[in-house]
């Protein structure tokens, strides 16, 4: 490291914009003063936001508790209960076939249950809590 | 019968190689010349790093979640998965299986909170309310770590698919064609930058997919769409017999193999969602609604691919039988490429065969760009000069250290050459579950997370599953290790994901208690909103 640009100097405009290079410096982080963009502390004590916390976490955290409970259980019957897994249902499908396939289902199932969930009951709560921080002054 | 036939024909090539080089060869380099053509007109400008690195976020959600399965499924899940059930039936299965059910984590955890916190790696996240320098660099570190790993994997299947499909055989001349491919996915990434390779991506994944689907369809018709039919057939022609239809083939020999068996399961599942490569194409869409929208269209994509496999797999065992597949010259990974030939004849193993490198070529192209931009990113830009890098220099150092690991995946792929495949890439999957999936989650849900716990996690995560590798049978101690006249293999598991993962997890809150820095309440409430709104973009 031989050349450093002095903390002084103005930093150089890059083509993107004054945001452009990543999210290195985020305004809250520049100290005192007002910091540019919304204020995110105001917005994080608000009620629309907490609700808005509030429901994804009461959704995905038990959603994901449950999809990795049933893999689990899934894994953990293949790997001790080899038998039960080998046991023809109907012709050479195999119960654990049918496990195996039921865990490409719920995956789908899962998928699709949250994209929907998203759309009408997330996104519109975040759009709220969004529009009531741009007007903020 | 024409399979009947076509028997004959396929021992008279021997177990060198079958099917027409020359017409291998030729679709693949139609491939080659489509997508070079395509990553042409469309890479227009590639000068600023938003351009570069994240194709603008301009992709839409389907584009996207088609470039992510291309992405994703890798030679491994082609080549490996359908060798493995051929071989060892049901304990095949599982590979697609984890590796499906691990998007759920994506989608769940992981995609959206990651594309409204972050602009073009892994390490924006991560550094974002932590201390930037030392975050960054441990972001980077097992970024590189796991890109080069992964890339390894993909690398040491060329060798094996070239030596099967193009009837190279010394190992001169399978490094020229290692090497002509390493050149060509360099160039990929050079002109095409992330909009290029994605487009690359894009094809691969729609060609894939549909020549899998197609093999699937004709091999069900030709048990009169009856999978019980083929299964039962598939066993007949299987060393192992009807155990092929339950678990256990591979991984229930002893206790040991069953623990290795789980911590193999975990590792998939908790991998995908920490993988950089994974990471980064959540910036090429606009928001995180579209980032969803990807997600819901790779696991599409995937649940088809998979099921896919499951057919291929087995039918492979039911039309080649697991004998002659284990005497060709791809051992396993042969599978595929024997069944297209059994099925459709040269051209559809010339179809199969070129598709095959078409997945290594993108992959390895994916990658590159990922750990390229880590460095200039990460390193370059915001270590080295303070986030105010030059204008144009950090996609200038992104293309130089392109080069760099291009070169380096191609002398990598020359010395892996002939390791097993789906293996390597299980490894890169428990590296990214213990790496970075334990300081993702933390950093987006846990509020006293910190700079000390990011680092412990990390590092701790890194370290440990390197150090049980190195200490495993795969390195030591068995014949098939890379060392096989030493033994220190005092870890008797060869997947270390049952206690790397919980390590970094442990590794991460101790660091976090310990740490002297407080985490920033300020920034973690920004953090906070904007993974959850998309506000500030």
């Amino acid at each position: 490291m031989t050349e450093v640009v002095p903390p002084t100097s103005a930093p150089p405009r890059r083509a993107g914009g004054a945001t452009f290079g990543g999210v290195d410096r985020p305004p809250a982080a520049r100290g005192a003063g007002p910091a540019p963009g919304p204020d995110y502390a105001a917005v994080h004590a608000s009620a629309a936001f907490t609700g808005l916390r509030r429901r994804f976490r009461r959704f995905v955290f038990p959603v994901t508790g449950l999809f990795l409970a049933w893999y689990l259980t899934y894994v953990l019957l293949a790997a001790y209960a080899p038998d039960l897994m080998a046991t023809r249902v109907a012709g050479s499908i195999t119960v654990g076939l049918l496990l195996g396939l039921g865990q490409f289902a719920t995956t789908l199932l899962i998928t699709l249950a949250y994209t929907r969930w998203a759309r009408t009951r997330l996104d519109p709560l975040a759009a709220e809590v969004r529009a009531a921080a741009e007007e903020a002054p | 019968m024409t399979t009947r036939a076509l028997i004959p024909l396929a021992q008279d090539t021997g177990p060198t190689g079958v099917g027409d080089p020359v017409l291998n060869t030729a679709v693949f380099a139609g491939f080659v010349l489509i997508t070079l053509y395509i990553v042409y007109k469309v890479s227009g400008r590639n000068s600023s790093a938003a351009d570069y690195y994240a194709a603008g976020g301009r992709f839409t959600g389907v584009q996207n979640g088609i470039a992510l399965s291309g992405d994703f499924l890798s030679a491994a899940s082609f080549l490996g998965i359908a060798g493995a059930i051929a071989i060892n039936g049901y304990d095949g299965f599982l590979y697609s299986i984890g590796f499906l059910v691990a998007w759920l984590v994506n989608l769940l955890l992981i995609a959206e909170l990651v594309r409204n916190t972050g602009r073009f790696t892994m390490g924006d996240v991560l550094a974002f309310r932590m201390r930037q320098r030392p975050v960054r660099a441990a972001a980077a570190t097992s970024t590189l770590v796991i890109s080069l790993f992964y890339m390894l994997a993909q690398m040491a299947g060329a060798g094996a698919v070239v030596a099967l499909l193009l009837d190279v055989h010394g190992s001169g001349g399978q490094a020229v064609v290692i090497t002509v491919v390493g050149l060509i996915m360099i160039f990929y990434v050079l002109v095409g930058g992330m909009k290029g390779t994605t487009w690359v991506q894009i094809i691969k994944a729609a060609i894939l997919i549909l020549s899998v689907v197609l093999m699937t369809v004709f091999l069900l018709g030709k048990f009169g769409f009856s999978l019980s039919a083929l299964l039962e057939q598939a066993a007949t022609n299987n060393a192992k017999g009807e155990k092929v239809l339950g678990p256990g083939v591979q991984y229930g020999k002893t206790s040991t193999t069953t623990l290795d068996f789980i911590s193999l399961a975990l590792a998939l599942v908790l991998g995908a969602a920490g993988l950089p490569h994974v990471l980064m194409r959540f910036y090429t869409v606009p928001d995180a609604r579209e980032a969803r929208r990807s997600v819901v269209w790779a696991v599409g994509t995937m649940t088809v691919f998979y099921t896919a496999t499951l057919v291929i797999g087995y039918g492979a065992s039911a039309l080649v039988g697991s004998e002659r597949i284990l005497d060709s010259t791809g051992r396993e990974n042969a599978a595929a490429p024997l069944l297209a030939f059994e099925i459709g004849g040269t051209v559809l193993l010339g179809i199969v065969a070129a598709v095959a490198f078409a997945t290594i070529l993108a992959v390895v192209a994916g990658l590159t760009i990922t750990a390229s931009a880590s460095f200039a990113h990460d390193v370059y830009a915001n270590i080295l000069r303070k986030g105010k890098p030059a204008p144009g220099s950090e996609v200038k150092v992104a293309r130089i250290t392109a080069v760099v690991i291009g070169v380096l995946a191609i002398v990598g792929g020359i010395l892996a050459n002939g390791q097993n495949v789906a293996f390597l890439v299980a490894l890169a999957f428990a590296f990214a579950a213990s790496a970075n999936l334990s300081t993702l989650l933390y950093s987006l849900f846990w509020k006293r997370f910190n700079t000390s716990g990011t680092l412990w996690g990390m590092y701790g995560g890194l370290g440990s599953c390197l150090l049980l590798v190195v200490l495993s049978p795969v390195v030591s101690g068995s014949p098939t290790s890379i060392v096989s006249d030493v033994d220190f293999a005092v870890f008797p598991l060869s997947n270390p994901g049952i206690v790397s993962i919980p390590v970094s997890f442990v590794c991460g809150y101790l660091g976090t208690l310990f740490g002297r820095e407080k985490a920033d309440p300020a920034l973690q409430k920004e953090m906070e909103v904007r993974s959850l709104t998309g506000l500030g973009r």
